[in-house]
């Protein structure tokens, strides 16, 4: 008992003295990241919290509101319908882009016949630019003679009026974003699965496991620190949709697939409010750090690292 | 000795995933497909919507694109942000991965929480005070405005600390004891394990600092400073109902990242099947 004692002791000290020998070594390898980031993103990042306090239409000078521009965002009804229209898009979103991507990784880290085309072919739309992406599922989806709506007609379902119903449009803007970032999603995880040891899949061949046994009970925990990166960021950037929803709907109709950063975009280019903007920006920040640090702590009960 | 019918099966069972997953990719090609159609359709127009079939393809829009902008001279200026941006992002973000992975300090999360916090707050808010800051610094207007703040990114670090915890420390101490310290076992241990991951992000930083438009807009006044995305928003000013040129641009704008991520694609692909361990 007190032997045990001795020897966390000991390894406590041993591992502070440790600590303060890397402590050079950490500012050698975290400072070359740490300066612009600190510059470039942080310093700016403070400086719109300030201008989050203030009224100010980036040209006159700025005018002390304190926390006015939060009090009108948090008790206006708009805020409220802006990040309900924001966690629609990402509840529909993310389970899809995440199963799409896997089911495609897996499939093409098999022996397929021209697979470096196909992995290619899935990439390119990642890298297709949005304008040309919502015009073609604008022309899919459209309410009257899109082909969505033809073969949905063919086989007598009903035929929604996607991106022109208050209804259907964040539906839409999910359906084309999933399909743009599929890719995004492949490549990482073909990333991990390479990542896994053959020996370790062979193994489980060997030893007679069905396929489907050993994907889930093998490959996919050790896929998981993939996942989670797939997952962390994919929230990041999905709560802060934009580009789609302003070139697909243009956040209607009638407002009814605004979403947060739309809001922030008009709040500061279209209105001249920049310290509406900001304060919205805060909030936004809160909420998804908050989502970030429940993923942070709770990576521990699923994610498998080496 | 394997029973014929299962062979079949199994032959069978490969054949409809493959036709599967051709049929989706060909889904997936459709809208750029459709982009390089409409930019040798003569004077093309979409209201007939997408068509895979062209009457008369010229090149004519190219020609047009090429006179109406300085093609060659933004076509070099996004390639020198972009190769640059990539490589310090791999540099820089190689090095704290590395830290965050496999050096023990006081305040780890913390620190890596802030990393990740610079990733939360939309960039729209953040271009007005970069510009008025770089202004003070007189660096407005210069491609060190553009490339700042692409030098260090937290979407690559937190992609590459991933892959690096994925990496047994079994290594690192092997090579420890072989004297090697941290710098040698970053890169020449750590590096070379993570290739996957470091040709993934090769694509992603390369794509980010190729596509970005709202801060060159905001910080870039002087043309022979444009970008590609610059470049394409002026056409779209311009030429609203010749799509032809339009899509000609957005082709010119799509090739040299396909090109990119087909050399990486073969780095993401024959990574680390063997790490020395048993």
């Amino acid at each position: 008992m007190s032997d045990a004692i001795v020897i966390g002791a000991a390894r406590k000290a041993r591992r502070r003295k440790m600590a303060a020998k890397n402590l050079g070594w950490v500012l050698v390898f975290l400072a070359p990241s740490a300066i612009p980031l600190l510059m470039f993103k942080i310093a700016p990042m403070l400086a719109s919290a300030w201008v989050s306090l203030h009224e100010w239409n980036m040209i006159s000078p700025m005018e002390w509101v304190g926390l006015g521009n939060y009090a009108n965002l948090l008790t206006s009804e708009n805020t409220w319908e802006v990040f309900g229209h924001t966690l629609l898009y990402i509840l529909g979103y993310l389970p899809l882009v995440y199963a799409g991507g896997l089911l495609i990784a897996v499939a093409l880290n098999q022996k397929l016949k021209a697979r470096g085309f196909l992995r290619a072919a899935y990439f390119v739309p990642v890298v297709t630019s949005w304008v040309a992406v919502a015009l073609v599922w604008q022309w899919l989806l459209n309410p009257s003679n899109g082909l969505v709506n033809h073969l949905l007609g063919l086989v007598g379902l009903p035929q929604p009026g996607w991106w022109t119903d208050p209804f259907w449009a964040i539906p839409s803007v999910i359906l084309a974003s999933a399909w743009k970032d599929l890719g995004f999603v492949m490549v990482i995880l073909l990333a991990g699965l390479q990542a896994i040891p053959q020996e370790v899949q062979e193994a489980a061949t060997v030893d007679g496991a069905n396929p489907w046994r050993s994907f889930w009970h093998i490959t996919f925990p050790l896929l998981s620190p993939s996942t989670f990166f797939v997952v962390v960021i994919s929230l990041i950037n999905g709560f802060q949709v934009f580009d789609q929803v302003y070139v697909m709907t243009g956040g209607g109709p009638s407002g009814a697939s605004q979403v947060a950063v739309g809001r922030i975009y008009d709040l500061a280019f279209r209105y001249g409010e920049a310290g509406s903007a900001s304060a919205l920006s805060w909030i936004l920040f809160a909420i998804i750090l908050a989502v970030t640090a429940v993923q942070m702590y709770g990576q521990k009960k699923w994610v498998n690292y080496a | 000795m394997p029973e014929p019918s299962r062979d079949i099966s199994r032959a069978l069972g490969r054949g409809l995933l493959w036709a599967a997953v051709a049929l989706g990719a060909a889904l997936m090609l459709f809208p750029f497909l459709w982009t390089v159609i409409t930019s040798i359709t003569p004077q093309g127009n979409l209201s007939g919507g997408p068509s895979l079939i062209v009457q008369d393809p010229t090149l004519d829009a190219y020609r047009e694109l090429f006179a109406s902008i300085p093609v060659g001279r933004i076509v070099v200026n996004s390639f020198g942000v972009a190769v640059a941006s990539t490589l310090l992002q791999l540099v820089t973000g190689s090095m704290a991965a590395y830290a965050f992975s496999r050096l023990a300090f006081r305040g780890k999360p913390f620190v890596f929480g802030c990393y990740l916090a610079t990733l939360m707050i939309p960039l729209q808010v953040l271009v007005a005070p970069l510009f008025i800051m770089l202004t003070r610094m007189h660096l407005n207007d210069t491609y060190f405005a553009l490339l700042a703040p692409n030098i260090a990114s937290a979407f690559g670090i937190f992609l590459l600390k991933q892959a690096i915890d994925g990496v047994p420390k079994e290594l690192d101490e092997a090579a420890r004891i072989d004297g090697a310290g941290h710098l040698r076992i970053w890169g020449q241990v750590v590096m070379p394990l993570v290739k996957p991951a470091m040709a993934a992000l090769t694509v992603f930083a390369f794509m980010e600092s190729w596509n970005s438009f709202l801060w060159p807009l905001v910080v870039i006044r002087s043309p022979e400073l444009m970008t590609l995305p610059l470049g394409l928003s002026y056409l779209q000013g311009q030429f609203t109902t010749e799509w032809n040129v339009v899509m000609a641009g957005s082709v010119v704008s799509i090739l040299p990242i396909v090109v990119v991520y087909l050399f990486a694609q073969k780095h993401i692909i024959a990574g680390m099947a063997h790490t020395g361990l048993k």
